[in-house]
């Protein structure tokens, strides 16, 4: 009997031949907050599936909260509960019709669901908005209503598919916000992403994803202590081709991308020096975020 | 196909009513509405036919036209409600609205599902059937109360065509494909199959088709009771509706689980 709230060994999937999840393993431990982090089409969605039992496996062993998946997936799923990519509320429904509705999915009774209703719509901060039809809710409010949804059968483990894709910053703080409230309640969250700050805000640990490979695991600061270990001083403006050739005796590793330069540097000093006397550049330095590890990892154009 | 097979029948005899209930709320705002748009056009062909042709035909098969058609009008008004529900409807939720992908994430099944769309699908066509024959017996089209016996037969018609509407629903990538099934299918069986004109009218070849259409078996049940007269192998009609009911039904779970769960 295996204590972890998730436990996937050497899964793999493929569609039409190509390969998407490729012999996966990793372990959420109860009470954590795991991120699945790649590019598009790396397989997260897939992964998330596979999970709650839907897309079977072509090999490997999954376990979700100490249940066999998908053989057992349906008990599973009575403790999970899911924030997905895609809006599917009913919108012709009211915010209250609509966790009334999703409430019998779970075989509860009326009496259940109305019972736990005000404390959903409190937690989502809709308390006002219970008889609005959904279809008059911003993006923001839906979003919250879907997490509150997701709610109604009090789930141990909460999966999120991109929870905050599409929202503008105010309504994806407030999410946020709420997800640590969650965390602190003891629930274990895992969740897709590619938006690299809501991975380094929220995740106690993640694992990036590439073409259905984990190519890193770990703490979002030990990955980036790890993969960069040092300021990063971006360049705009001038020729970065140039450039980099310029300063790559004086820095760990210059990478382009685009018309920007980045340039990992221990010693920032020894590149403003280099760069005395250019004009027209702009240079921006700071501490390495985890996209800088995303980036490295998944590769941006490397300059070699 | 069939490989985990189990994963996506009915987990029991009860979850699918969740699914009933989700539609019915749905369906409860827009009754009236919807009510009225089911009952036009049946109505419609009842009295232009009806009246009209039914004044140049005289009697056929020993009663009035407009009594000869209001069974047919009932069990084609199920078949249609049933389909249109199935096949727009119940498509719509699995497809663009993401309602199935909503449901699929909690402790129902994907045979739950199909199982609470095809009961609703039959709900709809027990309603607009039942009003069709409610009305035909208030008009004196139809016998007081042997009329009582056709109301199981329009609900087991409103299940078979449900479940091959399913089929359908479960096959087709778009909506574009879906009005074929109208044209191809459901317009031809209305013809073939007694509703407007006995079938002994129509060529020997045709009749032996006719024989094994759903809506022939609905028409053979539904008529005879309509018009209180003794109605023979009422065995062997149910016996044909169950099993369309049940074989497409099984096929099109089989079918959605290769759409939807792989």
């Amino acid at each position: 009997m295996s204590t972890a709230a998730i436990e996937l060994r050497e899964v793999e999937k493929s569609y039409g031949g190509k390969l998407v999840v490729d012999r996966l393993s990793l372990t959420v431990a109860p009470g954590e907050c795991f991120g699945l982090l790649g590019p598009n089409g790396a397989g997260k969605s897939t992964l998330t599936r596979m999970l709650l039992g839907i897309t079977p496996p072509d090999a490997g062993k999954i376990t979700v909260l100490g249940v066999p998946v998908p053989a057992r997936a349906r008990l599973a799923r009575r403790s999970i509960g899911v924030v997905p990519q895609f809006d599917n509320l009913d919108p012709e429904f009211t915010v209250r019709e609509n966790l009334l509705v999703f409430g019998r999915f779970f075989n509860m009774s009326t009496r259940q669901i109305e019972a736990v209703i005000p404390s959903l719509l409190d937690f989502a901060r809709l308390g006002n908005k219970a008889h609005a039809r959904v279809a008059d809710l911003s993006g923001g409010m839906k979003r919250r209503l879907t997490l509150a949804r997701a709610l109604i059968n009090d789930p141990q483990l909460i999966v999120m598919d991109e929870p905050t894709t599409g929202l503008d910053p105010h309504a994806r703080h407030l999410i946020w916000e709420r997800l640590r409230f969650l965390l602190s309640r003891g629930k274990t969250i895992i969740l897709t992403t590619h938006f690299m700050e809501e991975a380094e805000r929220l995740c106690d640990r993640l694992c990036v994803i590439e073409e259905g490979r984990k190519i890193a695991e770990g703490r979002p600061q030990t990955l980036i202590e790890e993969q960069i270990g040092c300021d990063v001083v971006e360049i705009y403006g001038g020729n970065p081709q140039e450039l980099s050739s310029l300063l790559k005796p004086c820095v760990q590793r210059v990478e382009v991308s685009g018309e920007t330069l980045f340039c990992y540097a221990p010693d920032p000093e020894q590149m403003h020096a280099q760069l005395r006397g250019r004009a027209g550049l702009r240079l921006l330095q700071r501490p390495p975020n985890l996209e800088d590890v995303f980036l490295r990892l998944t590769g941006r154009e490397l300059e070699k | 196909m069939f490989e985990g097979f189990a994963g996506a029948l009915p987990a029991n005899a009860w979850n699918w009513i969740a699914v009933w209930r989700r539609n019915y709320l749905a369906w409860k705002k827009v009754a009236l509405a919807s009510i009225l748009g089911s009952l036009a056009d049946p109505m419609i062909y009842l009295f232009g036919l009806g009246s009209g042709l039914g004044l140049m035909l005289g009697r056929v098969e020993g009663t009035s036209y407009i009594a000869f058609l209001a069974a047919g009008m009932v069990a084609s008004s199920a078949m249609t409600a049933s389909t249109f529900e199935t096949i727009y409807a119940a498509f719509a939720r699995m497809h663009s609205q993401r309602t199935w992908e909503a449901i699929l994430n909690t402790h129902l099944t994907l045979g739950d599902i199909v199982l609470g769309e095809v009961a609703w699908a039959a709900t709809k066509a027990f309603l607009a059937g039942t009003a069709i024959a409610m009305v035909a017996v208030l008009l004196g089209d139809a016998e007081w109360p042997s009329v009582v016996y056709t109301l199981p037969v329009i609900a087991l018609t409103g299940l078979a065509f449900a479940s091959l509407a399913m089929v359908v629903a479960a096959l087709t990538p778009d909506y574009n494909y879906l009005v074929f099934y109208q044209t191809l299918f459901l317009t031809p069986m209305v013809f073939l199959s007694g509703a407007v004109f006995p079938v002994t009218q129509l060529p020997e070849v045709l009749q032996q088709v006719a024989s094994v259409l759903p809506l022939a078996h609905s028409i053979d049940l539904i008529r005879p009771a309509m018009l209180d007269r003794p109605a023979a192998g009422i065995p062997l009609h149910i016996g044909a509706l169950c099993i369309y009911t049940v074989l497409p039904f099984f096929l099109s779970m089989g079918l959605f689980k290769r759409r939807l769960m792989r």
